[in-house]
């Protein structure tokens, strides 16, 4: 906290000497690549965006450092402030993308909503890692989206499989507790389409973002309808106070799952104890025992050049989540590189690139990430690659891996899906799609 | 039809049914009912002797749990990190006099109330700068308040009572009964009284306005750091936070501004029915989340029918 | 020096009472249109044109709109956002219903929606002042909000929940939708406000306004002198919602491109109010000087890293956070009544320069 304070005072001085600023100097000179990122660290959802702004730029710059950028080109990775705000995203997006930006990561789904219409326009791609519009998994008809590994569809299926083989889903009731926003909304015609097919009922306690942390009347209405497993669509303040008020009226924390959104460590910290047994979903690996973390450490955080607040930090579910989205798009830029025969790519190369990066186990295994998380392999048609989602679980001070990946139910989700992107698009006048070989 | 049984007869039923529902449905009214009594006493407190309408008491919350929450992670223990946060305050209060209340005396209220807002925003930004962004824990073990619940088994069900609840009520009414106390029987609460009444014979008095603002500015921080407690106690202390202390706006409506009865029963008031219309009608026929609009609905149709509030004075205008 | 207006006569009433008596200032008003309508369009890159005049124009047609309400009948109103948010769902149902029709024209037509939603909400106010009058307004937003997410209706039952400008040409160029030319959207939006302010300042000085300033001014006594404050105060929240409804449905349709309800939130209401207040309470000058300081100073703040200066950019939105919050103590400290009366002292001491008066 000291090195915050003396930072803002050092900033409010105007003074130059504690530059910690993602690679601002010297960067004219070689070839660069240009990488925005619309990160959030102030406002009401700052506690989970600072952990992944860390993780996305430390992997960027741990490149640098380690192998002098991607295919020799050096990566600048610029932040704009968003404070999760739809209008200042679009700020944001305005005053980077003529820069060379290369594609976006809003972390955001109100943003990803108002970057996706733009990114055809602009030629470039809009990467919403597993959050924003479920829809753009089908590649034919969003070419420049993108929701690798798994959109909010798909990663619902995979919970609801992951309670059917604990103990069966027929004939189960299921509460579904969400964010009163477009985020939390979304995965909702997916539950209405699955309910009937797989034999369960539903029933949805929405938490509107000014309610987050007083949600008792919510849970009072839980233990009247009492659902036999909770899922929960949450973010920022709501999700501790979510588990705190599950464990109030008794609720079993084992039949509790957040969605990928809602189990990092910045949830649960504040709950501690209370919150032993609650599930999550994810899709990256939790701690720093991988090669590539260590180089991060090595590289970036130990020297100091990371806005990272400790080494501890480093490693947690939002870090790692950051890392991975940074991991994606470097295997995309390089992919990309590979194909054009340029240093300097376009977003259009960039989106060749985010199409056709085939992230395997070896691949993974080279990248010093083995067991980091399942394969995500690219393709035209599916921008969601298909990847997996496993079950952690809360020990009262750490995640724990709990459960093997769960591969989606492709086949229920992608007519879900494709439905949709139709709709979607057909709303659009002259949109622009593509077709797939 | 379906539509008058929703309204009339199915939300009895349930109650019926399910009455320990019904009770702890009732016993969650009464604590968020106490703590809203509480963020809306700051603003009474405030508002009753300089007459201004504090927007930042919300935010102060946010501020006084997080300087706490703060300190202690310096490693500041518990208990002395309460007592510095108390002189953080009655240091916010006094620079609020001295910067900006002494230069603004005679201002319509409006633009004191602007003023507030400009308050808010600056301690926001301040307080993001100094402690960041990421929620952190509030520390309730340490401060020596009780963790768990008890239950209690009755009508076949069971009601469950957190301690951290009680003890929530148990310290809002001991800060109500003190504050209480000290308006009525000490010579600077008969000081603050007199300048609720009347700032210019007050002054004609002796009473120096500048010191009574301190004072109850401190007041109200003092509310608002245990306010922030009990809040956080719930679920960490963010900036998110601050959100609630809107909630305060219905309770004044409803008690009335210059009334620190008025605030308490506004709060249970507001507390009791919230939860309850949520729950028994809201849910069934609208779909529920409608506490972030009930209670404000509720005040803006209560005050049509009294526009000074439970508690509040009556105005006579003249020309 | 040369702001004098010796010479100039007044032979008429007509004259006198002319809007701006002054002929320098009739100039400057037509250099800063030709500005405003030539030179920025021509000469304004895409992101001066997106980020900053876009956005600058409808947030200070909103913030005419409140003025209209706060600076000139003197009611305060928490409830912009929402019922810039009518304006914008009523515009968007339009254009899913009747896709042929001019997006102009439905953009206009959105504002009598919100006028609708304004009145009735408006209704309260001719039993409750002052800050009870805040809190119903605040009622109206919180309603708002949630009805905006709660009645699917509304957004045409997206799964997003959001709404989506809808690509519309009209007069043979694409005004809406991510395709449009922004130098097109840009003369449309100017258009519309530069309009509507002319409309607002002949209303403001016209018979209806004075009664709403009289009512502002003290409602029992112009109640006394004939003025009807049930006509009076709904007509003022009439016309502020109006104003409003027409800023929410251009700020989706040209500016933010697709709208959650987050957009139309109790900040927003906020944002406008400051506006308001730091650009002067009762004057049109104001709302846009205001939404120019509100709206752009931390832009220019956000940009330091740009010129060198080396803070992050979390550190910058704090920093700009702080110095608004200052700026906003300072101004109500030292000059109450806003950016707009400090223009007109520096008008004044001009037309006496070098005299102090």
């Amino acid at each position: 906290m000291m090195k915050k304070l003396l930072m803002g005072a050092a900033a409010l001085a105007l003074a130059g000497s504690l530059n910690t600023t993602v690679n601002i100097a010297g960067a004219s000179a070689e070839d660069t690549l240009y990488v925005p990122s619309l990160s959030y660290r102030t406002g009401p959802f700052a506690g989970n965006g600072i952990p992944f702004a860390d993780g996305f730029a430390d992997y960027f710059n741990m490149l640098n450092e380690r192998d002098g950028g991607i295919g020799g080109a050096r990566i600048i990775v610029e932040e704009c402030e968003t404070g999760y705000k739809a209008d200042k995203g679009v700020e944001c997006y305005e005053a980077t993308k003529g820069k060379g930006a290369l594609a976006y990561n809003p972390l955001s789904t109100g943003i990803t909503l108002q970057l996706v219409p733009k990114a055809p326009v602009d030629k470039i791609p809009v990467f919403s890692m597993g959050y924003g519009l479920s829809a753009v998994a089908i590649g034919e008809k969003f070419p420049y989206g993108f929701a690798y590994p798994a959109s909010y569809w798909s990663q619902m299926s995979s919970i609801l499989k992951y309670i059917d083989s604990n103990g069966g889903i027929k004939g189960k009731k299921i509460g579904f507790i969400y964010l009163d926003a477009g985020y939390g909304k979304e995965p909702i015609p997916l539950l209405e389409k699955l309910a009937p097919e797989m034999g369960f009922e539903w029933v949805g306690f929405p938490v509107g973002v000014k309610e987050m942390q007083n949600q008792s009347a919510t849970w009072l209405n839980v233990r009247k309808e009492r659902p036999d497993w909770m899922i929960m669509w949450g973010w920022g303040a709501m999700n501790p106070t979510a588990v705190k008020e599950a464990a109030k009226i008794r609720f079993p924390m084992d039949k509790f799952i957040g969605n990928w959104w809602a189990g990092a460590h910045a949830d649960l910290e504040s709950v501690g104890e209370t919150g032993k047994g609650y599930l999550a979903a994810n899709f990256s690996g939790i701690g720093t025992d991988f090669p590539a973390l260590q180089d991060v450490i090595k590289h970036v955080v130990e020297p100091g050049k990371s806005q990272v607040e400790s080494v501890e930090k480093v490693g947690n579910v939002l870090y790692n989540r950051g890392l991975f989205n940074a991991v994606m798009m470097a295997e995309a830029i390089r992919v990309a590189q590979e194909h054009t025969g340029k240093t300097v790519i376009t977003g259009e190369d960039m989106r060749w690139g985010l199409e056709n990066f085939k992230l395997t186990e070896a691949r993974l295994k080279e990248l010093g990430l083995e067991g980091f998380t399942s394969p995500v392999i690219a393709s035209c048609k599916d921008h969601e690659g298909g990847g997996a989602v496993f079950i952690q679980q809360w020990t009262g001070s750490d995640w724990e891996r709990i459960s093997d990946p769960i591969p989606p139910m492709v086949e229920q989700v992608r007519p879900l899906l494709e439905e949709a992107a139709e709709s979607y698009t057909s709303e659009a006048a002259d949109w622009q799609t593509q077709t797939c070989s | 039809m379906e539509l008058f049984n929703q309204i009339f007869v199915d939300p009895f039923v349930t109650m019926y049914e399910l009455p320990d529902l019904l009770l702890q449905t009732l016993w969650e009214g009464f604590v968020s009912g106490t703590l809203y009594s509480l963020i809306a006493l700051g603003f009474v407190l405030i508002f009753k002797a300089s007459s201004v309408f504090n927007f930042a008491q919300g935010i102060m919350v946010v501020f006084a749990a997080l300087t706490l929450v703060g300190l202690h992670e310096l490693g500041v223990p518990a208990y002395l990190a309460l007592l510095l946060t108390l002189g953080v305050m009655y240091l916010l209060a006094f620079s609020v006099e001295r910067l900006v209340l002494r230069h603004m005396v005679n201002q319509p209220d409006i633009i004191l109330f602007m003023t507030t807002i400009g308050l808010t925003f600056i301690l926001i930004g301040a307080g993001e700068l100094v402690f960041g962004g990421e929620p952190k824990a509030m520390i309730t073990e340490e401060l020596g308040l009780p963790t768990g619940s008890s239950d209690w088994d009755v009508f076949g069900g069971i009601v469950i009572f957190q301690h951290i609840d009680i003890a929530a009520a148990v310290i809002a009414f001991l800060l109500i009964l003190g504050l209480a106390i000290f308006f009525n029987k000490t010579r600077i609460g008969r000081a603050l009284r007199a300048v609720a009444d009347d700032h210019q014979a007050a002054l004609s008095v002796g009473i120096s306005l500048n010191q009574i603002w301190v004072i109850v500015w401190f007041a109200a921080g003092i509310v608002a750091l245990a306010t922030g407690i009990m809040w956080a106690a719930k679920s960490d202390v963010s900036f998110a936070l601050q959100v609630v202390a809107l909630k305060a706006l219905p309770v004044l409506v409803l008690g009335g501004f210059t009334s620190i009865p008025g605030a308490i029963v506004g709060g249970l008031i507001i507390g009791f029915s919230e939860k309850l219309f949520d729950l028994y009608w809201g849910v069934p026929i609208l779909g529920g989340g409608t506490e972030s609009w009930f209670a404000f609905i509720v005040a803006l149709l209560f005050l049509l029918y009294r526009p000074e509030g439970l508690f509040g004075e009556k105005h006579i205008e003249r020309i | 020096m040369f702001y004098r207006e010796a010479g100039q006569f007044k032979t008429s009433y007509a004259a006198d009472s002319a809007k701006f008596p002054i002929r320098q200032d009739l100039v400057a008003i037509w250099i800063y249109l030709a500005i405003g309508f030539l030179v920025i369009p021509v000469f304004g890159d895409k992101y001066f044109i997106e980020v900053i005049m876009i956005p600058f124009l409808v947030l200070a047609l909103a913030a005419i709109g409140l003025n209209i309400l706060v600076g000139y009948t003197g009611q305060i109103s928490l409830g912009t956002g929402g019922f810039m948010g009518v304006g914008a769902y009523s515009c968007y149902k339009m254009a899913t219903y009747f896709p042929d029709m001019n997006i102009i024209v439905l953009i206009l037509l959105s504002g009598f929606f919100a006028a609708i939603v304004g009145v009735i909400f408006g209704l309260p106010s001719l039993r409750i002042k002052g800050f009870y009058l805040v809190v119903t307004t605040l009622a109206a937003q919180f309603f708002l909000e949630w009805a905006f997410i709660r009645i699917p209706w509304l957004y045409n039952y997206n799964d997003t929940g959001a709404i989506n400008e809808i690509t519309r040409e009209s007069f043979g160029y694409i005004i809406t939708g991510a395709q449009s030319d922004y130098t097109v959207k840009y003369l449309v939006v100017l258009s519309i406000v530069v309009g509507m302010t002319w409309i607002a300042s002949n209303l403001i000085s016209g018979r209806i306004g004075r009664s709403w300033m009289m009512i502002r001014d003290m409602d029992i006594a112009a109640e006394l002198m004939g003025v009807r404050p049930l006509y009076a105060k709904l007509s003022a929240f009439a016309v502020s919602s109006f104003y409003c409804g027409v800023a929410g449905s251009m700020m989706v349709f040209f500016w933010q491109g697709s709208a959650e309800v987050e957009i139309f939130d109790y900040n927003r209401s906020f944002q406008i109010l400051f506006m308001v207040i730091l650009g002067g309470l009762g004057s049109l000058l104001g709302s846009f000087l205001g939404a120019a300081i509100i709206f752009i100073l931390p832009i220019i703040i956000r940009a330091a890293p740009d010129y060198g200066i080396p803070i992050q950019a979390a550190t910058a939105d704090h920093i700009s956070l702080i110095i608004i919050g200052v700026l906003i103590v300072v101004f109500l400290i030292l000059e109450p009544l806003g950016l707009a009366r400090l223009w007109g002292i520096i008008k004044q001491k001009l037309r006496v320069w070098p005299f102090p008066y």
